[in-house]
């Protein structure tokens, strides 16, 4: 089987993200493989072992973005690519998964494609369901469980506000996961050897065959969050029932409920 | 079919998701800034059900289609239906709420429309006949603003981030019927099955959470059967404390949430898990029972209206967010406190 797995660098999750002159900073917070798509890769790969093949991990982004292909390397995955160029600046979602659709493309026979729920830098959460719409390959968002792949087929639980959807479709498809898909596996030593001395190819705009890239999408302004102003009222009492009883009191007055 | 604001209507088997009419209710306010009413749109089975309800909560016009290729929520053809009617009767601006259906949706058609989708929005406003949009990003650390340059704007609302109006029984309409545009061949998904979640409240659109974190399973004084080893002396203690959690939730019509740490701890599925790698949640009242208050559990309830903590700890970083506090155990508070609530609510 061929299998893509596409991940995105971004900062780490405890960072302190803020916005100075007009930019996004998260001071020297590390940038690492999305947490997501640590989840896409294990699937990716749990996919691998059970049907043999190859699982290519992708990314679109800058040169540093070289990172988060070589944790997936170290993991297990078997070759990366990174798409890069100039042209990407400001591209937005759909763009994003044009390009994505393109080079998936251009890999050539690919059975699934894997994604984490949403990158939590942007947290839009689109990204999967645009590049299944751009290649016209079924869309299985939020999978939780893989049931089976043969035959030409997959057969998923997604899930939903409601419990669990199940699902079939006809392969190639896209598939995004969420948590309980699995816990990702940490990169071996001989992985991590590996990657390190891993070469990966970067593929232009012009590599996929795309000329112009348009994007809809225009972030004029970035905001710092208004901080939460308040005052911290600490309830004390001689029991945990005349406490309780003020903190009952509280909640009622202010018409919380 | 002249209007320009568009609101999606999310349906399963005939049931409206609730943020839906938050979002009818944001579309007519845009309506009102950029001229014209709302065209809601629903599909599924019973989709007429629905659309007269869509009449009640504002809607001008009702677009709705009941097929059999459309009784089951499947990108697809929803897509392309909801594409090809944007498309016919010139859509600017189509509003959906963020459900896993309706971002999907938005996000599919955007391919379709060669436009742009803005996700999970907390703000809308109408600038010069364009919409301006307002975002968290960074799981909530900043805003963003956002346009679209391209028609049409597709935009999905946060739930509970917009008003819900009310539902107005004198309002009534006649909904316009429309096909199906894919043929079950063209479809290249089939549902199998379904089965219901756990049960209780929901925590996306819950009004009222008590969560529990790591905290809960440390209360010394009690017993665990014998024969269990460590993992599962834990285990059993953390079940007793998400037990009184619970009480005090079913007291108050409330969801029951949990920190990470109690998740991977395996002391709760993670679907009830709050924070930037679990649900993102903005109830009224926020009950945090053990839970420390790290930055990426606070990314998942920021926006709650009054935070409540109760924890030993008084340098517990949940406290700087907290209304109201209570440096104690758990164990004795939050039992009162079910206890006084019970009374007092006279349930």
């Amino acid at each position: 089987m061929k299998i893509v797995v596409c991940v995105k660098q971004v900062p780490d999750s405890a960072a302190k993200v803020v916005v100075e002159n007009g930019q996004v900073t998260w001071g020297e917070a590390p940038l690492v493989i999305n947490p997501w798509d640590e989840f896409a890769v294990e699937a990716a790969l749990v996919q691998k072992e059970t049907h043999g093949g190859e699982v290519t991990v992708v990314s679109v982004g800058e040169e540093i973005s070289k990172e988060a292909l070589k944790h997936a390397l170290a993991m297990g995955c078997g070759e990366a690519v990174l798409i890069s160029d100039p042209a990407l600046a400001g591209a937005d979602s759909q763009a994003v998964a044009r390009v994505l659709a393109a080079a998936i493309q251009k890999m050539g026979d690919v059975d699934l494609v894997f994604f984490g729920r949403q990158a939590i830098d942007g947290d839009m959460a689109v990204t999967a369901a645009q590049t299944a719409r751009a290649l016209n390959w079924p869309a299985l968002t939020l999978v939780s469980v893989i049931s089976s792949v043969e035959g030409g087929s997959i057969k998923v639980e997604r899930s939903t506000e409601e419990g669990r959807q199940m699902v079939e479709a006809r392969l190639p498809a896209v598939v995004s996961v969420a948590k309980d898909i699995g816990e990702p596996r940490y990169p071996s030593f001989m992985g991590i050897r590996k990657a390190s001395r891993a070469l990966i190819p970067t593929w232009s705009l012009g590599d996929l065959g795309i000329g112009t890239l348009a994007s809809a999408v225009k972030w004029p302004e970035l905001l710092n969050v208004p901080l939460r102003e308040v005052v911290t009222e600490i309830i004390t009492g001689g029991s945990p029932q005349e406490i309780a009883d003020q903190m009952a009191e509280k909640i009622l007055a202010g018409k919380v409920l | 079919m002249s209007n320009k604001v568009w609101v999606y209507i999310d349906q399963l088997k005939g049931k409206s998701h609730l943020a839906s009419w938050e979002t009818l209710g944001a579309g007519s306010a845009l309506a009102a800034q950029l001229g014209g009413g709302v065209t809601a749109v629903v599909f599924g089975d019973q989709a007429k059900v629905v659309a007269a309800e869509a009449f009640q909560y504002g809607a001008a016009e009702v677009l709705y289609a009941d097929d059999a290729t459309l009784s089951d929520y499947r990108p697809e053809p929803y897509t392309t239906l909801l594409s090809k009617l944007a498309k016919e009767g010139g859509a600017e601006v189509i509003l959906f709420p963020t459900t896993t259906r309706g971002r999907e949706v938005a996000a599919m058609s955007a391919i379709d429309l060669n436009t742009g989708v803005m996700p999970d929005v907390t703000a809308i406003d109408a600038q010069d006949g364009r919409v301006v949009v307002t975002r968290p990003v960074y799981a909530g650390k900043l805003l963003a603003k956002a346009v679209c340059t391209a028609d049409p704007q597709l935009i999905t609302t946060r739930v509970r981030a917009f008003p819900k109006p009310e539902a107005d029984a004198g309002r009534t309409g006649t909904p316009t019927a429309v096909g199906a545009a894919l043929g079950e061949a063209d479809i290249l998904t089939k549902v199998t099955g379904y089965t219901q979640s756990t049960g209780g409240v929901s925590l996306s659109d819950a009004e009222v959470i008590v969560s529990g974190g790591r905290g809960v399973s440390n209360n010394p004084s009690l017993t665990p059967p014998a024969g269990l080893d460590e993992k599962q002396v834990e285990i059993w203690r953390a079940q007793q404390g998400f037990k009184l959690i619970g009480e005090l939730a079913s007291v108050l019509g409330a969801a029951v949430g949990a920190s990470r740490a109690a998740v991977d701890a395996g002391y709760i599925p993670y679907e009830h898990q709050v924070g930037q790698t679990g649900k993102v949640v903005s109830p009224d009242l926020y009950i945090a029972c053990g839970i420390s208050g790290a930055i990426q559990h606070q990314a998942g309830m920021r926006t709650s209206k009054v935070i409540v903590a109760v924890n030993k700890d008084p340098e517990a970083p949940i406290f700087k967010m907290a209304r109201y506090g209570v440096v104690g155990d758990l164990y004795a508070i939050v039992p009162a406190l079910t206890e006084a609530l019970h009374k007092k609510l006279g349930k």
